[in-house]
């Protein structure tokens, strides 16, 4: 585990976590996002995790898989995943370099995120 | 220097030639105006502009041959051009006046030197290089201004060309009229993602019905523009693909398969609300058929 300042937070809001990243993490700082979200989202059973990378002007190959297996993972512990913000430049960046978020869902930011949290999780709830 | 005598040395050639076109300035204009008038050059103007314009193309001629400073020549052509281009008048015309000019200067020293050959050589080896210099400078300088002018008009094409209008809460239309270059491909994306943002877009609808063809680069761009756009949370409705560009896309083998087509505007239009939750219906009173 890396020491140092936490450089993203992970807040609860009802049955969801709400993840920022608020500046451009190295590889070893994605890997211990990665590690406590998926753990959080065991520990505060959170049905829906909304990332939010509004903060980041770029996203390399190793954020985006990243952020990419986040969703998997947090898929198999029973959330689901939306990324939100990503920024114009960013998400022509991330095309032009074939990257993508695969299976994750996007939306335009935060609001949204949660809006669609609560469209994807609700045919689970009504059952 | 072992020369044969001559009246004057080179390095009184040209003020001496110089004397003699400022000497001769009234007729040799007066001659030069008649060939261009014979020449149907610059016709665009009147007698009275031509008047003026030729005197100040002259003085400022002779002045060239003076001073071989052709930095105020350049200032004149360039204010010239900026002047005459809106009026149609075209490169050969302009080329043609200044070329008939160096000719009858060239031809009145011919009269002049005609006796004694060797001197008749050494001026025009004099006078040459600089009037070419000085077609050369005016060619240019009128160039230049037209390309000026011309990227000017395409700046502000390129300006106008993709608006990005919001039509309803959360839905964006971009028309895209006429051929889509390279540039106007990366302008159209970074308005598009950017306007997204702006308007909190949730889908867009853009519609390249006024769009001839495309090539594979610009196909492969609007494809990633599309991706880009769902990264944003946005989904997009492409209309209006034309016979040729539907064929062209199949044909180089563009990943298609997550793009969402509809044949014209209105059918997108309508998809588009649907997506969004918006019904649209008439009311019973007025405009129905």
């Amino acid at each position: 585990m890396t020491g140092g300042p936490r450089l993203f937070s992970i807040l609860r809001q009802g049955a969801y976590l709400i993840a920022s990243i608020h500046t451009a993490l190295d590889d070893s700082q994605l890997l211990r996002f990665q590690q406590d979200l998926v753990e959080r989202i065991g520990r505060d059973r959170a049905r829906g995790v909304v990332i939010d990378v509004a903060a980041l002007d770029v996203l390399d190959s190793f954020a985006s898989r990243t952020l990419r297996d986040i969703g998997e993972m947090a898929r198999l512990r029973g959330a689901v995943t939306v990324i939100v913000g990503i920024q114009p430049d960013v998400a022509f960046a991330m095309v032009r370099l074939g990257m993508d978020t695969g299976s994750v869902s996007t939306a335009l930011d935060l609001e949204e995120g949660l809006l669609f949290l609560d469209r994807a999780t609700s045919t689970v709830r009504r059952r | 220097m072992t020369e044969r005598a001559s009246v004057v040395d080179d390095e009184g050639l040209l003020p001496q030639l110089v004397a003699h076109l400022r000497e001769h300035r009234t007729r040799l204009r007066q001659e030069w105006a008649g060939r261009i008038h014979e020449a149907h050059l610059l016709q665009a103007m009147t007698a009275q502009e031509m008047a003026a314009e030729t005197t100040s193309v002259y003085d400022n001629y002779v002045e060239v041959l003076e001073t071989g400073s052709v930095e105020a020549l350049q200032h004149y052509a360039r204010d010239l051009s900026e002047r005459i281009i809106p009026r149609g008048v075209e490169t050969h015309e302009v080329v043609g006046i200044v070329l008939l000019l160096r000719d009858v200067l060239a031809r009145s020293l011919f009269e002049k030197y005609q006796r004694d050959f060797p001197l008749l050589n050494r001026v025009l080896d004099a006078y040459e290089p600089a009037a070419n210099r000085i077609a050369n400078t005016v060619a240019v300088s009128f160039v230049d201004e037209r390309e000026r002018v011309i990227r000017q008009q395409q700046d502000s094409i390129r300006e106008l060309s993709t608006p990005v209008l919001p039509v309803r809460e959360r839905l964006l239309i971009l028309p895209i009229i006429g051929v889509l270059d390279q540039q106007r491909a990366r302008q159209l994306t970074e308005q598009l993602l950017t306007g997204i943002r702006r308007h909190r877009a949730k889908v867009v609808v853009i519609d390249i019905t006024g769009v001839p063809d495309v090539d594979e680069t610009v196909a492969n761009h609007l494809v990633q523009t599309v991706d880009a756009s769902r990264l944003m949370g946005a989904s997009v409705i492409i209309t209006g693909l034309s016979p040729l560009i539907a064929q062209t896309l199949v044909t180089i083998g563009v990943d298609l398969s997550k793009m969402n087509t509809i044949g014209d505007l209105q059918g997108g239009l309508e998809e588009a609300e649907r997506l969004l939750g918006f019904a649209v219906t008439r009311d019973g009173g007025t405009g129905g058929p």
